[in-house]
Order: C-alpha cells, then structure tokens, then sequence
C-alpha cells in the first residue's frame, strides 16, 4: 500500500501550528525564525512520527520545539550577541507594535534567560500544567517552579523599570 | 484546623488558577494581610493577560504555506515523494489493467466507458502527484487569473473558467496544463483554510458525449467526483471523504453546467 496508515494525520498537525507558531513568536521575537522553528519542529516530528504514542500530541510538538531551540541558541555564533547593546531593536510586527505596552512587554521577555522566558510561556501565554511544562522541557517540577518564580519576579522587576529583581519574596508564613 | 504553611508555590498556583478550593481560602486570607503578595499576583496575573494581547494575534494569522506543505504525513521526502508517484502510477495501471472491461454497467467493452473510468483514475493520479506540491503547485498562480484562463482556453481549444468556490472555503491556487490520453488536460487547484487541497481536471474529448450522471470513484485515499458534458469531462479530486466532496462537486457542476 502506498500509505502505510500513518498515526498521524495532517489535519492533526495542521491543527497544532497556530499554538505552536504562536509560542516560537513569543520564544524569539521573529516572524521568521519562529515560522522556521515551527517548520524545524514539524518536520522532526514527522520524521518521528513512529515514535509518537497517541496521547498529547501538543506537549509532544513542544518539547520537540524545546529540543531544537535549545540547541540552536547553544549553537548560535557568540558573535551574533553583542553585550554593548542593553535593549537590541527587536522586530516586532506593525500590527502589534500598536501598544508600547505590548513592545515593553516583548522587550523585556527578550531579556529573561532562556529557560525562564520558556517557562513562563509555557504556562502563562500556553497554559500548559506545571507537569505537562515539567514534561515538555525535561525537568523535575520543582525547576519549573522555581524557574517561574525567577522570571515572574524578573520580569515585574524589568517591566517596573528597576534592573536588579526585587528581594526574593517570602511568602512562607 | 492545622493549616500547613504557604509556600511560594502555591502563590503561583494560586494566581494560574490552579488551587484547589481549600487552599485557595488560605492563600486568600494571607493575601488579605500582605499587600506586597496580594500586588505580586495581581502583577504575574496582568503579566499573563499582556502576553496574550501581544501574541494571540498570532493564532488568527494565515498559516505559511510552507508549513502547511511541511506538516503533510507522511514526509515530504525526496526518495519517498519518488516512491509515492511511481506507486499511484504503477497502482493506477494495474487498477486499470484489472477492471478493464468490468467497470461500467451499461456496456461493459464500450470505449465510451472504458474512456469514462479512466477520467476518475488519471484525475487522482494527477491530484496526488501535484497536491502535495509545496514550491510549485501550479504553473500559473491565481494572481494571473485572466492569463491562466485565457492560456489554458487556449489550449484545450475552448472557453474554460475555473469555478469560484470561496462559497465552499476553497480559493483558487491556480492552475496547469498537464497530458492527457487524447491531448491537454486542464488542472485547477483550490486550496482551503487549512490547506487541504482539491483539484479539477478538465479533459476535451474528440467525440460528442452525451451528458452523464453525476459518479463517485474512489482512488486509493482520493474521492473523486466526476461527469462528461458533450466534449468536456470534469473531475473534482480531494483527499477527503464523499459527503466533504460532494457540496462542492455540487457547486462546481453547477457553475460548470449551467
């Protein structure tokens, strides 16, 4: 048979792209680069679409995505960043840089370390669980806690317009 | 009552809206004694509710068709779209080897029928090779519409239009020119939303047909549609199933057949 009955529909992936495009945009400030980590992304999966169980298809997507981000900014020339500029001119779409609000926003984000601006997305613009974010980035619950509350309070501390993150909040009573 | 202290983790939680009830009350009584939590979590809430002003406008935006092309299953591959070809070929000859003389209920050996049942096949042979296409799905792009029309009328030796489907959520792609058995064979393609594609195959026959029924063939993992009006033999090709097909077969012998 020409099509040895795939798992995996086209209308199931077709499906998860909004989500996913919608994250990467968030993950590297760029229309084009997101769309080609989202395009990276689809086809590893369909590479390894043997390996997939049904089940979660989307956290599957997104930890494949995680993956490949991972290694891409690990690999990427450390002469593409240049330390001199505090705030680097990030693309953002005409439709969306309507609202300063919104550009402070993606600023700020582009600030955080990696695996807190991920985290933070997965659950607060995703709304992944704290178990299924745990799952998608491959670490115990407890870093994805902990990682969360780093970049919440770094990014109040950003967005208030103080460099340094405020004390660390003591919240056991 | 023993009441376990907080932690900040539950603070968090408790702002995702992802506490159970009872806790949820303690935390609340604690926020009502600490405005810089209480601040905190309205701050991390309003964090969130930004996020999805900035980004959700991502998930109206069209797709790209190159992810569109990317996500089709199996892999868009080289060796394996080969594979792929030289199988429907192969698979469509021994089809059409194997029901030669069985297919057509009316007269079985006619040519007319034999002629008949071949429009269905070669439709979905030539729908499966082209739309997957992702670089270049038609020749002439639906940008050019007055071009391909006029190009493609003239080529078949008489006045095509391609139908109008935004009714049925399909543009138009554009369209090529492709061999047939008696000579050029037209193909629209039409693309929905979701980047599921159709395609129209419109063949000239030398004879006078006499006009047909609707039928329906099935090829492998391609519904077919298709009919014969005097010269012309249309055929309407989806990887969908027939009752998805068919409203749009419906518009399209309409507008084709008026």
């Amino acid at each position: 048979m020409p099509h040895n009955a795939p798992m995996l529909q086209h209308q199931d992936i077709v499906n998860e792209l909004p989500r996913l495009r919608r994250y990467a945009r968030a993950l590297t400030h760029n229309a084009t680069l997101s769309d080609d980590l989202v395009q990276d992304t689809v086809e590893r999966a369909l590479s390894r679409f043997t390996l997939w169980r049904p089940g979660n298809l989307r956290a599957w997507l997104f930890a494949i995505m995680h993956n490949l981000y991972v290694n891409q900014v690990r690999s990427a020339p450390p002469l593409a960043y240049t330390g001199e500029e505090p705030l680097p001119e990030i693309p953002v779409r005409a439709s969306q840089a309507d609202s300063l609000e919104m550009r402070d926003l993606a600023r700020a984000l582009a600030r955080l370390p990696i695996e807190q601006r991920e985290v933070l997305l997965l659950i607060g613009l995703e709304d992944f669980s704290y178990e299924e974010a745990a799952k998608i980035i491959d670490v115990p619950i407890g870093t994805v806690m902990s990682r969360l509350s780093r970049g919440r309070e770094r990014l109040r501390a950003l967005l208030a317009g103080s460099e340094l993150p405020e004390p660390q909040l003591k919240v056991v009573k | 009552m023993s009441r376990a202290p907080l932690s900040e983790d539950e603070l968090h939680a408790y702002a995702d809206h992802r506490l159970n009830t009872a806790r949820r009350a303690d935390v609340e009584a604690m926020l009502a004694q600490r405005p810089e939590l209480r601040q905190a979590v309205a701050d991390w809430r309003m964090h969130k509710a930004q996020l999805h002003t900035t980004y959700d406008s991502v998930l109206s935006e069209p797709l790209p068709a190159r992810l569109l092309g990317t996500a089709r299953v199996p892999r868009r591959h080289t060796p394996l779209r080969f594979a792929a070809v030289v199988t429907w070929l192969v698979l469509g000859g021994i089809i059409g080897f194997t029901l030669r003389g069985q297919l057509g209920q009316d007269a079985p050996s006619s040519l007319h029928s034999a002629h008949l049942a071949a429009l269905p096949r070669q439709a979905a042979i030539a729908h499966a090779v082209f739309s997957p296409e992702v670089r270049h799905p038609v020749e002439v792009g639906a940008s050019e519409e007055t071009h391909l029309v006029a190009w493609l009328s003239k080529r078949l030796g008489t006045a095509l239009k391609p139908p109008h489907l935004a009714a049925q959520g399909f543009d138009l792609v554009g369209g090529r020119l492709l061999p047939g058995e008696a000579g050029p064979v037209a193909q629209f393609m039409y693309q929905d939303s979701q980047g599921q594609r159709l395609t129209l195959y419109v063949r000239q026959d030398a004879a006078q047909n006499a006009p047909t029924a609707f039928r329906y063939a099935q090829e492998g993992k391609v519904s077919v549609f298709y009919w014969l009006d005097g010269k012309m033999g249309y055929a309407l090709s989806g990887e969908m199933n027939k009752g998805t097909l068919l409203p749009v077969a419906t518009a399209v012998y309409q507008q084709m057949n008026p």
